[in-house]
């Protein structure tokens, strides 16, 4: 079974969503060299988020190569009712898209 | 009847692209695209400039940063920022002593909170600035973590 890229929860809670995201990403800074060739590991992040509620946006983050290896990423937004919909999509710099979505417990 | 249908998709991919262009088959939503050079300059003002037109900074005390004092693992610590003022547009996180100070930016819409959590690289000890962007400004508040570590693979 191939590993799921983006594990999405979100839950309410007094009128608060609260959502959790771990992808899984590389996230190399182009710093990096390979130990056995000497050549710099090329950068290769994730570079823009969108997340929306109810296919409406309530978050679009710009990240740069430093955020960590496998990313967490955690927002809070209200409006929010159980069994709606929280989707995450991310887009990298090689052009790569995941999404992933969950309803709101 | 290929050459018909050849022509009828290349004439639905114009009009698709056509209709991209114009805005209406973009995501009901997209607040931003990738702003390249904002994550690849050296400079904390020139990224702030370029990310959020402006790099002057006003010291708050309604903008938090929270994060280890001591990051046991510079490749991964977890910081969350977040304000108590009205109307922030967006959340930006900057560590000034990194190679790229600026890491990550937050667009925020109107129903969502002033607040996110996420785990950064960090090359070496180095104050860590949480700046929350409003129509009165930058405001901004900073903690210095420390890095025994470098977490940027150096």
């Amino acid at each position: 079974m191939a590993k799921k890229k983006i594990k999405i929860r979100a839950t309410l809670n007094s009128g608060t969503v609260t959502v959790k995201a771990l992808m899984s990403h590389p996230m190399e800074t182009g710093q990096r060299k390979n130990k056995k060739t000497g050549k710099l590991i090329p950068s290769f992040h994730i570079t823009e988020l969108h997340c929306t509620h109810n296919d409406k946006a309530v978050l679009d983050a710009n990240w740069g190569a430093a955020i960590s290896k496998n990313p967490y990423m955690s927002f809070k937004f209200t409006g929010g009712a159980k069994g709606d919909t929280v989707g995450l999509s991310y887009l990298d710099n090689k052009g790569n898209k995941e999404s992933a979505s969950t309803k709101i417990k | 009847m290929k050459r018909r249908t050849l022509l009828k998709g290349s004439l639905a991919g114009s009009a698709v692209a056509l209709a991209a262009s114009a805005g209406l088959l973009t995501p009901s939503s997209v607040l931003s695209a990738w702003n390249k050079p904002a994550f690849a300059v050296q400079s904390v003002s020139k990224a702030l400039t370029s990310m959020l037109g402006t790099s002057k900074l006003i010291l708050s005390n309604e903008v938090t940063i929270s994060g280890p004092d001591i990051a046991e693992n510079g490749a991964v610590v977890p910081i969350k920022i977040s304000s108590s003022l009205a109307n922030v547009k967006s959340l930006s996180i900057v560590v000034k002593n990194n190679p790229a100070p600026l890491l990550a930016n937050f667009k925020l819409s109107e129903s969502t909170n002033a607040y996110a959590a996420v785990r950064i690289k960090m090359g070496k000890t180095s104050p860590v600035m949480a700046v929350a962007e409003t129509a009165d400004g930058l405001f901004y508040s900073e903690k210095e973590v420390k890095v025994t570590i470098g977490g940027c693979g150096g």
